[in-house]
């Protein structure tokens, strides 16, 4: 009896802690997102979770000095005095609440008590800017108004499809090809091209970028999608041959067999048999391949380089984090504007996801 | 394309052709029957397809390189030249083998589907390695050889040594990190309530790139001076009564520690998804055996589940030690490699664009290329023992 009741206790703290971990998690992201859809001026002035319900001085009152108070000398409020100073920083009077400026020039001063509230002032326009580029204008807390442009996020927003979807398709049908001979087909030297791809599996992708930087000039590949496809086929393919090669040679033998006493030949059993066989596998290494690809900032650097018109989402949000440091608007927006796609895939495809995970993730 | 009008049914019983051959209309199939009987068109088709092949792949190659489309245009382009063409290319070239003998074909066919995986993989990958190495020989505008100079400057040059201990940083914090919280969450979410939530929630950073959560990151970690603090660990750092601090450049070394919480957000969903896959494979009996002999959850855990599920650890930690070691994007988002912050891969990038030394580049290019031999080792022989080779 007493053991049931220490299990049923452990599992609570079992669920305690794996929660409070989970929350950790999730807050980053969650803080992101709220960002993302408060006004630019609000960011900077105060935190995100002040959207959650929480005490803060509230505004019960305004008093209106008289317009000639002079600000040098002490001012006099509901008979106390106080000085410019104090009541720029806020100053508590004798009743409990907070006296400060509302508009020094105005001489308006706010009464401020202690309450209950929530920062729930949001706005669209944060994603606007970020995807049309048109100029949008910040309230700064001064009362001048600034004009800033935005970035054309949705222009590398299409890139980044442009690039992603080319750079899975054809690595993935021509892993699939190999991973078909490896598995099935005996021929000199499989075993040596074999152990090499494994070999590449891990092998970083800085060991290949400066030789290939120099063809592509040389072809004149440099910042073109072109390039970038190849770049990523070439990188995606040992994985995609190794975890296709998994899947086809665990595939029964006698497939092949009847099919091969039926005459067909090696290129109708790959197309007839084994590609719609491997639908579920192939499903779940190009969603690897198209994030690794979406997500990827490393060979888009090197290989598009400053190009404007090829640009890609990570690229362009690393540039606005360069340049637009503060900008935390936009800088949000941007970043969650990029997420769509993995989050999407993410919580669309969950299993092929997790399983061509569980396949191996070791790429270089 | 020939692909598009040879959808005409299948050619039943016509002797050279299988019965389920769907892609041979009626006029390849005569052809090649034709073909199969005459050296001379044998020879002709062998020369002019693979030549067919390369003209075109080559004419669509500089025409999409050199093209100035509306990028959706030019993407649907690629796409159909990626699925189609590619494809034509492997149908193509297979039609023309199979007009061989059988001894011949059987010979050929093989090279014909691992080739062009082979040649991609040697132009982008194998030749580049060792084109690398010899640079790595060479002085910056690879010009003469320097011997082991670039090498003695990797570990005597300040910058570079930097570089060197925060990977090692990376990889001892990091992967550790990564690993040991995965497979504690993993064993907690087995005996929770709301496992599957629990392991989206952990798992969720894997799916987004290391840019978006530089972003994230960078403002938990914003420093603004004044009272209001908006980055969250600013902000509780002043509620709990301490001074607000600029996380990512105070003081060094430990602000690498800030960027590899990065990481370890976002790697230790992926050790924790295989390792709760293994724990499942821990058979219930062996688990019931112990309770039942008075073994201690703790020592159930470290007797038995840890032994059990040793090779997954072991894979799992080698994947995460290379991914550490590469590591670029989150130094190159958060600090640009500031505050000597660099790793590697950044000083490589650095090496390589801005002081264009193409020697020190490619140096530590082979540094990253040796530190990963041990796991290069480590696969081959895993992959060996399944039964694979």
């Amino acid at each position: 009896m007493r053991r049931r009741s220490s299990r049923a206790g452990s599992k609570t703290v079992v669920n305690v802690v794996l929660a409070v971990i989970c929350l950790i998690w999730l807050i980053p992201t969650v803080g992101l997102f709220v960002s993302s859809f408060r006004p630019a001026t609000e960011i900077l002035k105060t935190g995100w979770w002040t959207v959650l319900p929480h005490k803060e001085n509230v505004a019960k009152d305004q008093i209106q000095l008289p317009k000639d108070t002079d600000l040098r000398q002490p001012i006099e409020v509901n008979g106390q005095t106080f000085s410019d100073d104090q009541l720029r920083e806020g100053v508590k009077s004798a009743d409990g609440t907070t006296f400060m400026w509302q508009n020094r020039r105005a001489r308006t001063i706010d009464v401020l008590e202690p309450g209950w509230i929530m920062n729930t002032e949001f706005t669209a326009e944060n994603y606007k800017g970020v995807l049309t580029g048109k100029t949008y204008e910040i309230k700064d807390t001064d009362g001048t108004v600034k004009t800033k442009k935005g970035n054309g996020m949705s222009q590398a927003f299409i890139n980044t499809l442009v690039v992603s979807i080319p750079a899975t398709i054809i690595p993935i049908l021509i892993a699939t090809f190999a991973a078909y001979a490896f598995a099935w087909l005996r021929f000199p030297l499989r075993k040596t091209m074999f152990v090499i791809v494994i070999m590449l599996l891990v092998v970083p992708l800085q060991i290949a970028m400066i030789p290939i930087l120099r063809d592509y000039t040389a072809l004149g590949l440099n910042g073109t999608f072109l390039g970038i496809w190849l770049a990523h086929a070439g990188f995606g393919l040992p994985l995609a041959t190794y975890f296709m090669y998994s899947y086809i040679s665990q595939l029964p033998r006698d497939l092949f067999e009847s099919a091969f006493m039926d005459g067909a030949s090696n290129f109708t059993i790959f197309t007839r048999l084994i590609l719609p066989l491997s639908v579920p596998s192939i499903a779940s290494i190009s969603i690897f391949q198209f994030l690794w690809v979406w997500n990827d900032y490393l060979v888009a650097l090197i290989f598009i380089g400053n190009q404007p018109d090829v640009q890609v989402l990570s690229m362009k949000i690393a540039d606005m984090v360069g340049t637009r440091g503060n900008d935390w608007h936009l800088l949000t927006a941007a970043a969650f504007v990029s997420m769509l796609m993995p989050l999407a895939v993410f919580f669309g495809l969950q299993k092929y996801f997790v399983r061509g995970l569980l396949g191996g993730s070791v790429k270089g | 394309m020939r692909l598009a009008n040879t959808k005409t049914e299948g050619n039943p019983g016509n002797g050279c052709c299988p019965p389920v051959f769907f892609m041979e209309g009626e006029w390849d199939t005569m052809i090649a029957s034709a073909a199969k009987q005459s050296t001379v068109l044998k020879i002709l088709f062998s020369i002019l397809v693979p030549a067919i092949n390369v003209a075109g792949h080559t004419g669509i190659f500089i025409f999409l390189r050199d093209s100035e489309l509306n990028s959706i245009v030019y993407a649907v382009l690629a796409i159909l030249w990626g699925v189609f063409g590619v494809y034509f290319m492997y149908w193509s070239l297979n039609w023309v083998v199979e007009l061989y003998s059988d001894v011949w074909r059987r010979r050929i066919q093989p090279f014909l589907f691992v080739g062009p995986a082979f040649l991609l993989l040697s132009w982008l990958l194998l030749i580049p390695t060792v084109r690398t190495l010899i640079m790595s020989f060479q002085n910056a505008a690879s010009t003469e050889f320097v011997g082991f100079a670039n090498y003695a400057a990797v570990f005597t040059d300040r910058l570079l040594i930097t570089a060197l201990r925060n990977n090692l940083l990376w990889v001892v914090f990091g992967a550790t990190a990564c690993i040991v919280l995965g497979l504690l969450i993993a064993v907690l979410a087995d005996r929770s309530s709301f496992e599957r939530t629990a392991k989206v929630i952990i798992f969720l950073p894997m799916a987004i790139s290391f840019v978006a959560a530089g972003v994230i990151w960078k403002f938990i970690y914003y420093y603004q001076p004044g009272d209001e603090q908006v980055g969250l660990l600013n902000a509780i750092v002043v509620a709990l009564g301490g001074e607000p601090q600029a996380w990512t450049s105070m003081t060094q070394p430990w602000n690498n520690l800030f960027l590899i919480a990065i990481l370890i957000w976002m790697q230790t969903g992926f050790a924790m998804v295989i390792f709760s896959a293994a724990l499942k494979g821990v058979p219930d009996d062996i688990l019931e055996a112990a309770r039942v002999d008075g073994a201690g959850e703790i020592r159930i855990f470290f007797r038995i589940i840890i032994p059990f599920i040793m090779t997954t650890i072991l894979s799992v930690s080698t994947t995460i030690v290379v991914f550490t070691l590469k590591i670029f994007d989150v130094v190159m988002i958060m600090t640009g490699g500031q505050y000597n912050t660099d790793v590697v891969a950044t000083q490589f990038y650095r090496q390589l664009f801005m002081y264009q030394n193409n020697g020190y580049g490619s140096t530590l290019a082979m540094i990253l290329l040796i530190a990963v031999i041990p796991v290069i080792v480590f696969n081959l022989r895993q992959i060996r023992k399944q039964g694979g080779f």
